[in-house]
């Protein structure tokens, strides 16, 4: 290490961007578009959906049959690479607290991971202080982001229908897949105990909608990323078309340390590590765009310090790393009696549900003040590791084409078990509106550095008394639904206060945010209403950090709204010479 | 036609829906004709450096000694043998799935070479052999012992906690072979066109779409 250096690029940027995913990605096609010329900064390699596709493979394509390892926690044909655990990069936690961070390394970020569920906040989502007291408002109204919703759904493609339901609002949609046959039975059921089921809202071309990207082929594999672009992705839709303009500079495999700032408090650029040659750069630019996925940017924020910015970068209202929140998350399943020995075929689908249940009853008759959604499963999907275990937890409780068998076994009979049950599971799973609240938090762990010298995150984080509540809710329901349907419940009805009513751990729904969030008083929030930092004129964040508040709606519609929003914003302040 | 090949004519939109079907029938043929039930091989599969690193480091070292191999294909045949829709776990390489998944998932070595030792034991005292060298009638009178949780008795719980162990390590290596996939009949994995339930399936069921959805959802021309 004798001759460490800082190299500094000699280019000088418009805006340099950290992070690829959906906010950084959206904010590199806008800008990049507009003529300006865009450094991304990516901690991953780089990425193509065409080419790194794991789509169309068999199980026995993976030695470990698609099993999970901690590089892809999803399974080995996932498209994302990391996930909880990466190695050298750790995380702490305070007071026994659990928080499980998750971390896409690759461009595209986490937008090669997720489910595709594409859902707009309604007009409440943005007032829930003035609603039920808790909480704070968004600086912004249902009518401020609604175009961008709008140029979104059109510039990405999602389907879904129209049905006028208030807060949750109507889009430019694709026709949605016609629902498969368990989700016609979980339709009927649910309707009974007056849950409302629409068709899902998803971001997967079921039509073409330009040269660029086929349309869905339907092997309902979009988390292994789609090899024709039939869904979204930041890489495939957005930064790969950036990056044609011949705007954009990407630069893969760059751990940012730190946003540089000048003696005046403005940011300049950002230092990193490249982790090829682990060498130091530096790189300059008019503005800087933070994307890093919600904690890493408030991380990023935090050891941004200066005499300027002596708390930490965009910090003197000292909340960056606090108003941590996920999604909550709990789940049921079991079998449904009615599926065994069922007719087989190719009831694949598009990647996901094709029916889901937005929240449909009013927080003001309920013991909990935020609602959920219900997400679902089931039917004959691709065998992975794991089909066919368990069988002694069936095979005895059911009789078998009419016969009353001893559980367990093997042989001939085991295989004719086997083929019965296949295809008889049914799912479900909520997805809730978390408090966001001061004490859940993360924040420099003072003790502990990665493998690049960078301070590590430390996490603070317990469920509030609404968040178990708005669980016990959700198992109550997934119990009559189930009920209605006729399946027998195998696993998830196990709540009870003391385990929090099988509440995932903070972290698992990885639908983190609130780190960074925006609101009118610099005293009390990091933000402005354009995403801008109160105390770094030049300085934007564009990701989940953002957001005061989630709804109980996956948050990445949002994050792209609100990062074209910022990035027509800094084009136009640019046009004023305000920046 | 190649599976490449059909995903590039979807995303340019140059074939029709009947081209494509009967290319991925033509597909199915060809797949039926070679034998690609590979055992652990090496992947195919889009790896980070680091994931081929630790593949590799996995299949340079054995873990299971060729006696243990042994036990566990005759289990294996025990547990999955052939019958007229399917072959056996031998059949379709699941003792070299077993032997790659305990170097992969570490938490089943102890149980797995713990629990082949207490069959050969449990087979040495009453037949005086190991568990492969017994007759196939001494084999399944020992599996009988412990493949039935609620019957087994209380002295062979361990043995039960083995073959529970050994029929899921089985049966998902056969199911997620290519034998065992045909054998189940899944049929998807393929670029195809999803038009919703089967009409005489949906009449099986006593269910129908609505108006509304019928209307709404995409839909193509029946072939």
């Amino acid at each position: 290490m004798g001759d460490l250096q800082v190299k500094k690029q000699p280019k000088s940027y418009d805006a340099v961007i950290v992070g690829s995913g959906a906010g950084g990605g959206m904010a590199t096609y806008v800008l990049a578009k507009a003529g300006l010329k865009v450094c991304l900064l990516e901690a991953g390699p780089m990425f193509d959906p065409a080419k790194n596709t794991n789509q169309l493979k068999n199980p026995w394509e993976s030695p470990r049959r698609g099993a999970s390892t901690k590089f892809r926690p999803f399974g080995d044909f996932d498209g994302c690479y990391h996930g909880w655990e990466i190695d050298g990069e750790p995380y702490t936690h305070k007071d026994n607290t659990r928080w499980d961070w998750f971390r896409a390394r690759m461009l595209g970020g986490r937008t090669n991971h997720w489910g595709r569920i594409s859902l707009r906040f309604g007009p409440d989502d943005f007032k829930r202080k003035s609603i039920d007291g808790m909480g704070e408002d968004w600086p912004i109204s249902y009518q401020d982001i609604k175009p961008y919703y709008d140029k979104i759904d059109q510039l990405i493609g999602i389907f879904g229908t129209n049905e006028g339901l208030e807060n949750h609002p109507d889009g430019i949609f694709l026709p949605p897949p016609k629902p498969r046959l368990h989700e016609l039975m979980i339709k009927k059921a649910a309707v009974t105990s007056g849950v409302t089921v629409i068709p899902s809202r998803l971001s997967i071309l079921t039509k073409k909608i330009n040269d660029d990207r086929g349309a869905c082929f339907y092997c309902a594999q979009c988390g292994r990323s789609c090899a024709v672009y039939a869904d979204f992705s930041s890489g495939s839709v957005l930064v790969n078309p950036a990056i044609k303009t011949g705007n954009v500079d990407v630069i893969a495999n760059a751990m940012v340390r730190e946003v540089l700032t000048n003696k005046d408090g403005v940011a300049t650029g950002v230092s990193y590590v490249d982790k090829n040659d682990m060498m130091e750069y530096q790189i300059t630019g008019r503005t800087v765009i933070i994307a890093a996925s919600a904690c890493e940017s408030s991380r990023l924020l935090l050891n941004s310090k200066s005499p300027r910015h002596s708390n930490g970068l965009a910090n003197s209202s000292g909340v960056v790393g606090k108003y941590l929140h996920d999604s909550t998350g709990t789940a049921m399943g079991g079998v449904l009696p009615e599926l065994f020995d069922r007719k087989r075929y190719n009831e694949d689908g598009v990647g996901g549900m094709h029916v889901y249940s937005p929240w449909w009853l009013d927080n003001k008759k309920l013991d909990f003040p935020r609602g959920y959604h219900i997400e679902y499963w089931g039917g004959m999907g691709q065998p992975s590791y794991g089909f066919g275990m368990g069988i002694q937890g069936m095979n005895g409780k059911y009789q078998v084409h009419g016969k009353k068998k001893e559980e367990g076994g093997y042989g001939k009979s085991l295989k004719e078990d086997q083929r019965f049950f296949y295809g008889a599971g049914v799912g479900m799973a909520g997805r809730g509106e978390a408090m966001a609240v001061e004490t859940n938090y993360c924040e420099i762990d003072p003790t502990v550095v990665d493998k690049f010298g960078i301070p590590a995150l430390r996490f603070h984080y317990k469920w509030t008394e609404h968040d178990i509540k708005q669980a016990k809710h959700m198992k109550d329901t997934f119990r009559e639904i189930m009920h209605n349907m006729g399946a027998i419940i195998t696993w998830g009805d196990d709540g009870t206060p003391e385990n929090e009513y099988g509440l995932e751990a903070p972290g698992k729904i990885i639908h983190e945010a609130g780190t960074v969030r925006m609101g009118n008083d610099p005293k009390r929030f990091a933000l402005n209403k354009w995403n801008q930092a109160h105390d770094c004129k030049n300085l934007f964040v564009v990701d989940g950090a953002a957001f005061p508040s989630q709804a109980d709606k996956n948050i990445t519609w949002t994050i792209l709204a609100l990062s074209m929003r910022t990035s027509e914003y800094i084009i136009d302040e640019m046009k004023k010479q305000n920046l | 036609m190649d599976r490449r090949k059909s995903l590039k004519a979807l995303a340019l939109g140059t074939l029709s829906a009947g081209v494509l079907l009967d290319a991925c029938k033509t597909d199915d043929k060809k797949a039926a004709d070679t034998k690609a039930d590979a055992g652990p091989g090496k992947p195919k599969i889009d790896r980070m450096a680091e994931e081929t690193e630790v593949y590799n480091s996995l299949i340079g070292k054995q873990f299971f000694t060729a006696h243990e191999m042994a036990t566990i294909t005759i289990m294996g045949d025990i547990i999955i043998p052939k019958d007229d829709v399917s072959g056996s776990a031998s059949d379709a390489k699941v003792p070299d799935f077993i032997e790659f998944i305990v170097k992969d998932m570490p938490q089943h070595q102890l149980p797995m070479r713990g629990g082949l030792r207490w069959l050969d034991m449990q087979c040495l005292k009453t037949y005086e052999k190991a568990f492969k060298d017994c007759s196939e009638q001494q084999q399944i009178e020992m599996v009988d012992k412990i493949a039935y949780p609620k019957k087994a008795k209380p002295e062979m719980a361990a043995g039960v906690a083995f073959f529970n162990l050994m029929r899921d390590l089985v049966s998902t290596g056969f199911y997620t072979s290519e034998m065992g996939v045909k054998d189940l009949g899944y049929m998807g994995n393929r670029p195809n066109q999803w038009n919703g339930v089967p009409d005489e399936v949906l009449k099986q069921y006593k269910l129908s779409y609505t108006e509304k959805e019928l209307k709404e959802c995409v839909s193509f021309d029946k072939a």
